[in-house]
C-alpha cells in the first residue's frame, strides 16, 4: 500500500499532475521521497511543515537564495534543509533546449530536481537545495552565463511579455528593455538596500500579459500616440465574415454590434461599410485591434505609459499601479526613463519606511506631493477625477505688507 | 585543473541565444495573428512569414523529468527551442505548419491539453502552498490541480464569452496577482498566531519579531518569568509575518484556515480599465485531498456567467452590466456581512443611489 494515500488522489483526472511528476522524480532523487511523505503530513494534518529559517545565500550576493527548512527534520530528514535558487530567466522565458537541459542536469547534480517555471516574479525557481550546495551552484552558473534573481528589499528581477518577438500589438521592445534594465541595475538586484521590495515589468501593450499593473511597483506598458494603422479591405473580410474572431462558432464580428458599440469612447462609427476612427478620443483599449487584429493595428509612433505602485493587500491594502508618465519613448539607452527611476529610488529611500512598497509611500504622502518630489509636473492624466473634499493644504499664502 | 571562475553581476543570457530562428528573422516586423484553433496560434510576418505556436498546460511545479520531456518535443518539432508564458503554460514555436498536427499528437500522448487560447480559460497561476511554503492557509498546486480537472474542456475549447483568467494564492500575501482575476482563489488564515512562550525566547529574537507585525500589534512581554511577545489581537490580520521570523509564532489553525474566492478582476485595459477582484465567497473549508467546495463554487460561477454575460464581456463587466445583487441571486451565492468592505475607504463601496433593480 502507497504511505501517500491522499496526495495520490491528485494523480487521478485529466489536467498534468505535480504529484505524478514529483513520483518520476522520486525514484532517483532522495529530497523528492521525502517532499511527498512531507506534503502527505500536509494534506493529513490541514497545515504547512514549512518554517522560514535563518539566512542563507552565496558569497556577495544579499538576495536570490531563500532559505526553507521543515519542522520535522527528524521524521523527514531528506528536506530538512530545502532552499529555493532564484535563476534569473532569460527575457520574455525563451530557452534553448541546451540552455534548458543544463539547468536540468545542474539541478540533478544540486538539488531535488524540481522547479517552478517559472516563479510569480518571473525568475526560474529551483526548489529544494542544501547550504553546502550553494556555492558550486553559484559557480557552476555564472560560468555558464546564468546570474541568480532577486530577493528581500531589493529590485526583484525584471520580467516581460514576449513584445516584439512575436506579437504584433507590441509598442515597445520589452525584451530589450527588461535585458537593458536588469543588466543597468546588478547592484540593486543583488544587494537589497531599499525600503522594500521594488518589482518592475514591462508590458507591450495595454493588454498588459504581464499583469504589471496589478503586480509591480513600477509598470512600463506600450502604448502609441498616433493612428490606428486601418486596412479597410481586412475591415470588409470581417464584415462579410471571410476573417472571424478567435476561430470561434460565432466568432463572426458584426462591427457594429462588437467592435462599435463596445468602444468605450464611443470613437467609432461604421456606416456605408466604412469604418471611422476618431483617433484623438481613443484612449487606446485595444478591444478593436484584439477583436481584428487583421484589420487594426497599433500605431508607429510607440513608446510606454509608466506607472507606479501596484501591490498585493499586505499592510494598506491591494493597489493597482497609477500613472505617472503618460507617454515616455523607450528607445535605449533609455536615458530619460533610467533618470526618472534614479530620483524615485533616491526619493523613496530617503522617505519610505521601513517595508513601505513604494505604493504605499505616494499614498502617505500623496501623490501631488510625491509627483513634485520626482520631477514631474501634476496633470490630469494621473487621476480619475480631482479631489471632491475642500482640505487643500495649501502653501502659498499672502501676508499683509 | 584550475577552479572554475566565479563571476558575479553578470546578468541573465541574453535573450538572443534562445530564439527560434524564424522567431528572430521576424522580431518586431509581425503583422498580425490568427487563432487557428483551440491552443494554436498562427503569426503573420511582414515579409509573410508564418510562425505556428502550440501552447499546452503545465502545473508549473515540474520536474527536470518534465522539462527534459519538453526538450525532447522541442529537438523534435521546433529546431531546439521553446518558451514559457506568463501564466506557466509551455509553447512550443516551429515555422513548419507540417509540425503541428503530430506535435499536438505528441503532447496529448505525453498527458499535456492543448488550449488556453482566446475565449478559456488559460492555466491558473498560482503559489507555492504546502508544498513550500511557510505561510501558507492551504496548498496551491493541488487546488490548481482538481479545480483545472474540472475545468478542462474550458482549456481545451475556446466557448466562453470570453477569456476567464483564475488564480490562486495560498495566504494574504498573495505572491500570485489574485487581486486582479476573473476568479480569485485565496488561502485564508482566520486567527492570530499561537505564541510558544517555553520556545520564543531562545529560537526568536524579540525585537526583530515585534518588528515584523505590519500592525505594530507584537509587544515585548514577561510570561511566567520568560522573555517573550503578547499580540494585540484585535489589530492581527493573519499575515503570518511574525512567523516568518519567529517559528515559536506559528499562524497554521487547521481548524480554521480556508479559502475565499473573489469574482470580477481584470487586468487588461480592453474596453474597461482594470479591476480588483470583489468578494464572492467568504469561507470554504480546507478539505484536502481535492477540495470538492472549492471547485463546485467556481465551477458554478463560470457556469453562470457562461450562460448569462454578453459576448466578449468579462466577469467583471458582466457583474457589472447586471448588479451585484443579480450575480448573488444568479450563482445561488449567500451574500452576508462579511461582503460589506470596513477597511480604508470601504465607504466609496456603499451604494449612494437609488439606482435598484426590482
Amino acid at each position: 500500500m502507497s504511505n501517500t494515500p491522499l496526495i495520490d488522489e491528485l494523480v487521478k483526472g485529466p489536467w498534468p499532475s505535480f504529484i505524478k511528476d514529483i513520483k518520476r522524480t522520486a525514484e532517483k532523487n532522495e529530497m523528492c521521497k521525502d517532499l511527498l511523505n512531507l506534503l502527505e503530513m500536509s494534506y493529513r494534518d490541514k497545515k504547512t511543515h514549512w518554517k522560514h529559517g535563518g539566512i542563507v545565500g552565496v558569497r556577495g550576493y544579499g538576495g536570490g537564495i531563500i532559505g526553507r527548512y521543515s519542522d520535522s527534520p527528524e521524521l523527514y530528514p531528506g528536506v530538512s534543509h530545502f532552499h529555493t535558487v532564484r535563476i534569473n530567466q532569460p527575457a520574455g522565458w525563451f530557452y534553448s533546449t541546451s540552455a534548458l537541459r543544463y539547468i536540468c542536469d545542474l539541478w540533478e547534480k544540486h538539488g531535488s530536481g524540481l522547479t517552478n517555471l517559472h516563479g510569480s516574479t518571473g525568475d526560474m525557481v529551483m526548489l529544494g537545495t542544501t547550504t553546502e550546495h550553494l556555492e558550486d551552484i553559484f559557480t557552476d552558473l555564472s560560468e555558464h552565463g546564468w546570474d541568480l534573481g532577486g530577493s528581500g528589499s531589493d529590485m526583484r528581477t525584471p520580467s516581460c511579455c514576449l513584445g516584439k518577438s512575436r506579437c504584433e500589438f507590441a509598442c515597445i521592445d520589452t525584451m530589450a528593455i527588461c535585458h537593458d534594465l536588469t543588466n543597468e541595475w546588478q547592484d540593486e538586484l543583488h544587494r537589497p538596500a531599499f525600503p522594500y521590495k521594488f518589482k518592475i515589468k514591462i508590458a507591450g501593450c495595454p493588454n498588459d500579459c504581464v499583469a504589471s499593473i496589478a503586480r509591480s511597483d513600477c509598470s512600463i506598458i506600450g502604448t502609441w500616440r498616433d493612428n490606428i494603422r486601418q486596412d479597410d479591405a481586412a475591415v470588409a473580410k470581417y464584415a462579410s465574415g471571410e476573417l472571424v474572431y478567435g476561430a470561434r462558432a460565432d466568432g463572426k464580428v458584426d462591427i457594429k454590434a462588437d467592435v462599435v458599440d463596445k468602444c468605450p469612447t464611443g470613437c467609432m462609427s461604421y456606416e456605408g461599410g466604412k469604418l471611422s476612427i476618431d483617433n484623438k478620443n481613443c484612449n487606446r483599449c485595444m478591444h478593436c485591434i484584439n477583436l481584428m487584429p487583421q484589420a487594426l493595428r497599433v500605431g508607429v509612433d510607440g513608446g510606454a505609459t509608466i506607472l507606479l505602485g501596484a501591490k498585493a493587500p499586505i499592510v494598506q491594502g491591494a493597489l493597482l499601479s497609477s500613472v505617472l508618465v503618460p507617454f515616455i519613448k523607450m528607445d535605449p539607452p533609455y536615458e530619460e526613463f533610467k533618470e526618472l527611476i534614479g530620483r524615485i529610488w533616491e526619493f523613496w529611500d530617503e522617505n519610505g519606511e521601513a517595508r513601505e512598497r513604494i505604493g504605499e509611500m505616494i499614498v502617505r504622502i500623496g501623490k501631488g506631493n510625491f509627483v513634485e518630489e520626482v520631477g514631474c509636473d501634476p496633470i490630469p492624466e494621473m487621476i480619475c477625477e480631482p479631489r471632491s473634499n475642500p482640505y487643500i493644504f495649501y502653501e502659498e499664502y499672502f501676508e499683509e505688507e | 585543473m584550475a577552479a572554475p571562475k566565479r563571476k558575479t553581476d553578470i546578468g541573465p543570457p541574453h535573450y538572443d541565444q534562445m530564439l527560434h530562428p524564424a522567431i528572430k528573422a521576424n522580431y518586431g516586423k509581425w503583422k498580425s495573428h490568427q487563432n487557428l484553433k483551440p491552443g494554436v496560434l498562427m503569426h503573420e510576418g511582414e515579409s509573410g512569414a508564418k510562425v505556428y505556436t502550440v501552447r499546452g498546460a503545465s502545473a508549473r511545479l515540474i520536474s527536470i523529468t518534465t522539462i527534459r520531456e519538453m526538450c525532447d518535443l522541442a529537438d523534435k518539432y521546433c529546431d531546439g527551442f521553446l518558451r514559457y508564458t506568463s501564466r506557466n503554460n509551455v509553447e512550443f514555436m516551429t515555422d513548419k505548419e507540417a509540425n503541428v498536427e503530430p506535435l499536438i499528437a505528441d503532447l496529448k500522448a505525453m498527458g499535456v491539453p492543448v488550449g488556453g487560447t482566446g475565449s478559456s480559460i488559460s492555466n491558473i497561476v498560482h503559489t507555492q502552498g504546502w508544498v513550500h511554503c511557510h505561510s501558507s492557509a492551504t496548498d496551491a498546486s493541488g487546488v490548481v490541480k482538481v479545480v483545472m480537472d474540472e475545468l478542462i474542456d474550458y482549456f481545451t475549447s475556446m466557448s466562453l464569452p470570453a477569456h476567464l483568467r483564475i488564480a490562486v494564492a495560498c495566504c494574504l500575501n498573495m505572491c500570485g496577482a489574485v487581486h486582479c482575476s476573473d476568479i480569485a482563489i485565496l488561502g485564508i488564515h482566520r486567527t492570530p498566531p499561537t505564541i510558544d512562550h517555553d520556545k520564543l525566547g531562545n529560537m526568536c529574537e524579540i525585537p526583530t519579531t515585534v518588528a515584523s507585525c505590519p500592525k505594530a500589534a507584537i509587544r515585548p512581554a514577561m510570561v511566567e518569568g520568560k522573555q517573550s511577545v503578547e499580540v494585540i489581537e484585535d489589530l492581527c490580520m493573519y499575515c503570518g509575518n511574525c512567523y516568518t521570523v519567529c517559528p515559536a509564532m506559528p499562524i497554521a489553525n487547521p481548524l480554521n484556515d480556508g479559502i475565499s474566492i473573489w469574482v470580477g478582476g481584470k487586468v487588461s485595459n480592453s474596453r474597461t480599465k482594470p479591476m480588483f477582484s470583489k468578494l464572492a465567497i467568504p469561507y470554504l473549508p480546507n478539505t484536502p485531498p481535492r477540495w470538492p467546495e472549492v471547485s463546485d463554487a467556481v465551477k458554478n460561477i463560470v457556469e453562470v456567467y457562461a450562460r448569462d454575460a454578453k459576448k466578449y464581456e468579462r466577469v467583471g463587466e458582466w457583474i457589472n452590466r447586471i448588479g451585484w445583487p443579480q450575480f448573488f441571486e444568479k450563482t445561488n451565492l449567500e451574500f452576508t456581512k462579511y461582503h460589506i468592505d470596513d477597511f480604508t475607504l470601504a465607504s466609496s463601496t456603499y451604494n449612494s443611489s437609488t439606482h435598484i433593480k426590482f
